[in-house]
């Protein structure tokens, strides 16, 4: 286990025990631009899927994240496998398209046939979602409700969800209360009818215990800032808070007492001497002014870095730290980046 | 999704996209180039100095752009403050800048104004410069777009429309256009020798630019405008057909999105039709400015592949639409302190005391120390496919600072690092 997993699976008290998310089937992953969301969003789904699991990683932003990331040519807007996860399981993956969202949604509701193919054709879908604020979220939002909720024949004159969950890589945190919102405005636009009830819904699922927003973030002010403020923003529209994922994470390198007289400016700058002259290395007063200002950088960043942890703890939600892969995320570091998440309790 | 406003608002973000929303090429021509052999001095990049940007009277506006969260923002305060500092008087349009930034530099409300900066020391004997500093409201920005192209009376019926509320509020299109509307507006007053423009936290750097054109895109739609005046476009057979096929689009529409949001827009398409041409005219007229000379490009990246994909685009995309390109800036750099130590001699040594069991503080660092050249060389070899791809580009590289930069001096530190081309570390 890397130090940084094992620092936070101590931190996440009931590790290994009991899934810290037993009912979830609806995971959202959100957080400040470019700290990881879909990297995390796809951890997760392999780190559920383990063990014989199906789940589908839906992404709504367009932009083919998932694709790069597993590293197969862009996906079309359907279902398939992405991915088998350790243990038989499986991910199956869907870049929704707020386009064929919308026919598919006029299609349930009003059956247009050819109109719908005219609607398209004259850029009328374009527009729609272009200008009617929030119809691409009220079609991104309920996409990721159907599949939520689709059912099958289990074989056995029963039936069962078709996937054990659902992951959706979700629009950042400056719009993700909106977003996961908007079928609230929808109910209050639509008195009656069936769009109200689907509205209605969609909204019980994502109010219920059966979804969890986690919110991705690094040890920085800003995406920490942005953090805070979504979990206030998420809890007053009451949507369920979910854990905060601590992406990037370095070790410290240094061990605590010396970490501490390296911020105080502090390192026995003889003892350095000393020591690189016993190991054989180049001890010129140069490289050793440099490896006490790098031993400062260092504790300095770790300093602040534990000052934005605490902030995040200050929050009161359950957190799950993964550490950054030195060479980016490669197919392998995606499982290593899951098996983090396993060991960490994020789920059985 | 071409359309101007398209609903992906709050700096999200499309970086699929490339110019005119067609896809980007997945593998853009920043992937297709190999890795280069370990730079040799001859393949070093050549040094940005800004400050000879910054002190050249001739250059009037600096535009930082990037990718989020790469440092635009930070780069653009710590130039506008020291181009004051060296008695140029200077406004810095910031857009979302990060709290404590904001409020070393006196930006406490969203005000829209630029307001001046205190602790602004003139270097060496030079007076007479000044900073303002002010930070985007898009949209108020909007607001008094409107309100100087249409009278009172239909200014306030705009504004209470919810459409153009939502319009002005939430969508991504209208930051960037608005911020390129205020930079008009700025460079406008004549009040500054220099304005330093910061850029939207879009994913794509190319938004910015776009933007204006998607402005125009979206106001000649001809959903947009047939919808809104049918009995216009009435009269031809083929459009008779066309009309016969939009009123079933639109009965479609309207009962999925309600009548009432159609009416809205339908109001707001109309109260702003006089002001259409108007403002699609100074969107093309800030663009010109943008191309002029006098204006000078700052591309921020960090030396990371995605941030660094991004900077090629934008970079491309400048030379075919001529415009000024001063060089990137490449933001967050780990620099190798100690060249003499290799990753491996230091790993070695460390591993000698760690045998030894003296000197315990020694190995903790030798072993940091390997850490951070790992970091350096692959900082480098992504810098130098950079490159590769645009040799003539020069960089300017400023270290990462141990802590975020949050004030005046934090400012200044960068602000030398960014003009310090003879100080930097080539290549
Ligand atoms: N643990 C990690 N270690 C190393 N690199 C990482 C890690 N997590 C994410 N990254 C890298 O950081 C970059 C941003 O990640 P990602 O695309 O997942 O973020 P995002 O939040 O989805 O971004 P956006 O807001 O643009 O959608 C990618 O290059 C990714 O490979
Ligand atoms: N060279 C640097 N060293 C350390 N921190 C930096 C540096 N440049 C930027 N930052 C920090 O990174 C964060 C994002 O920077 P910002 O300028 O707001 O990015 P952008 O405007 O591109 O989104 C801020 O917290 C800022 O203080
Ligand atoms: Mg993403
Ligand atoms: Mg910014």
């Amino acid at each position: 286990m890397p130090p940084a997993a094992a620092a936070s699976s101590r931190r996440s008290r009931a590790a290994h025990a009991e899934p810290h998310w037993p009912g979830v089937r609806l995971h959202v992953v959100t957080g400040k631009g470019g700290t990881g969301k879909t990297t995390v969003a796809a951890a997760l789904a392999v780190a559920i899927a383990t063990g014989g699991r199906r789940v589908l990683l839906c992404e709504v932003e367009g932009r083919q994240g998932i694709a790069r990331l597993f590293d197969v040519p862009p996906l079309p807007y359907e279902e398939r496998t992405v991915a088998v996860a350790p243990d038989g399981g499986e991910v199956f993956a869907l870049p929704v398209d707020a386009e064929q969202a919308l026919l598919e949604y006029l299609e349930l509701f009003y059956k247009l046939g050819r109109a719908g193919k005219a609607l398209r054709k004259l850029g009328a879908v374009d527009f729609a979602t272009t200008v009617a604020p929030g119809l691409r979220d009220v079609l991104l939002t309920g996409k990721a409700y159907e599949a939520v909720r689709r059912r099958r024949k289990d074989g056995a004159g029963g039936e069962r969800a078709v996937y054990d969950a659902v992951v959706l890589d979700a629009p950042p945190t400056g719009r993700i209360t909106r977003f996961l919102g908007v079928h609230a405005e929808v109910a209050g636009l639509a008195k009656v009818g069936p769009i109200r009830g689907q509205a209605d819904s969609i909204m019980d699922l994502l109010r219920s215990p059966q979804t969890a927003v986690h919110l991705v973030t690094l040890l920085e002010e800003m995406p920490v800032q942005e953090t805070c403020d979504a979990v206030e923003e998420l809890t007053a529209a009451g949507l369920p808070v979910g854990g905060i994922v601590v992406n990037m994470t370095r070790p410290p390198l240094l061990p605590g007492p010396t970490l501490e007289a390296a911020a105080r400016g502090a390192l026995d700058r003889e003892d350095v001497v000393a020591g690189l002259v016993a190991s054989g290395a180049r001890a010129e007063p140069h490289v050793v002014d440099a490896l006490l200002a790098e031993g400062r950088a260092h504790a300095e960043r770790v300093a602040l870095e534990q000052a934005e942890r605490a902030t995040l703890e200050t929050i009161g939600h359950r957190t799950y730290e993964l550490p950054v892969l030195a060479d980016g995320v490669d197919l392998g570091g995606l499982y290593a980046l899951a098996a983090a998440l396993r060991e960490q309790g994020a789920c059985s | 999704m071409t359309g101007p406003f398209t609903v992906r608002d709050g700096g999200a973000d499309d970086a699929g996209t490339g110019v005119d929303g067609t896809p980007a090429p997945d593998s853009a021509p920043f992937d297709a180039v190999p890795d280069p052999p370990p730079a040799a001095p001859d393949d070093a990049p050549a040094l940005l100095d800004l400050d000879t940007a910054l002190a050249e009277p001739a250059t009037r506006i600096l535009v930082c752009c990037g990718s989020g969260g790469v440092g635009k923002t930070t780069t653009a305060a710590a130039l506008a403050l020291r181009a004051a500092e060296q008695g140029r008087r200077v406004v810095v349009l910031t857009i979302d800048p990060a709290r404590r930034l904001a409020q070393s530099l006196g930006l406490r409300e969203l005000d829209n104004t630029p307001r001046r900066v205190d602790g602004v020391r003139p270097a060496g004997g030079r007076d007479g410069g000044a900073l303002d500093a002010m930070m985007l409201d898009m949209k108020r920005t909007f607001d008094e777009v409107v309100l100087a192209h249409a009278s009172r009376e239909r200014a306030e019926q705009i504004f209470a429309n919810p459409f153009y509320q939502s319009l002005s509020s939430s969508f991504a299109g209208t930051q960037e256009y608005m911020a390129m509307e205020k930079l008009g507006q700025l460079v406008g007053t004549g009040r500054w020798d220099l304005v330093v423009v910061d850029t939207p936290p879009s994913r794509s750097a190319l938004d910015f630019l776009d933007a204006p054109g998607r402005l125009g895109s979206f106001l000649d739609g001809r959903f947009l405008r047939v919808l809104t005046a049918p009995a216009k476009a009435g009269g031809k057979v083929y459009l008779k057909a066309f009309n016969a096929g939009l009123s079933m689009v639109t009965g479609a529409v309207t009962k999925v999105l309600g009548a009432s949001l159609l009416r809205d827009v339908q109001g707001f398409v109309s109260a702003m039709d006089t002001m259409f041409g108007g403002f699609r005219e100074r969107a093309e007229a800030t663009y010109r400015l943008l191309a002029a000379p006098g204006t000078a490009f700052v591309v921020v990246a960090a030396p990371e592949r995605d941030a660094l994909r991004e900077a090629s685009y934008f970079v491309d995309r400048l030379e075919r639409d001529r415009m000024p390109l001063a060089g990137l800036v490449l933001n967050r750099v780990h620099p190798d302190p100690a060249p003499e130590l290799s990753a491996e001699r230091s790993l070695a040594a460390a591993e000698v005391l760690q045998e030894s069991g003296a000197h315990p503080v020694t190995a903790a660092l030798l072993r940091l120390h390997a850490d951070r050249v790992r970091l350096s060389e692959r900082e480098r070899r992504l810098a130098a496919r950079f490159t590769a791809a645009h040799p003539d580009v020069p960089v300017a590289r400023v270290p990462a600072q141990p802590v975020d930069v949050h004030d005046l001096d934090g400012l200044r530190t960068i602000g030398a690092a960014l003009a310090a081309a003879s100080g930097a570390a080539p290549g």
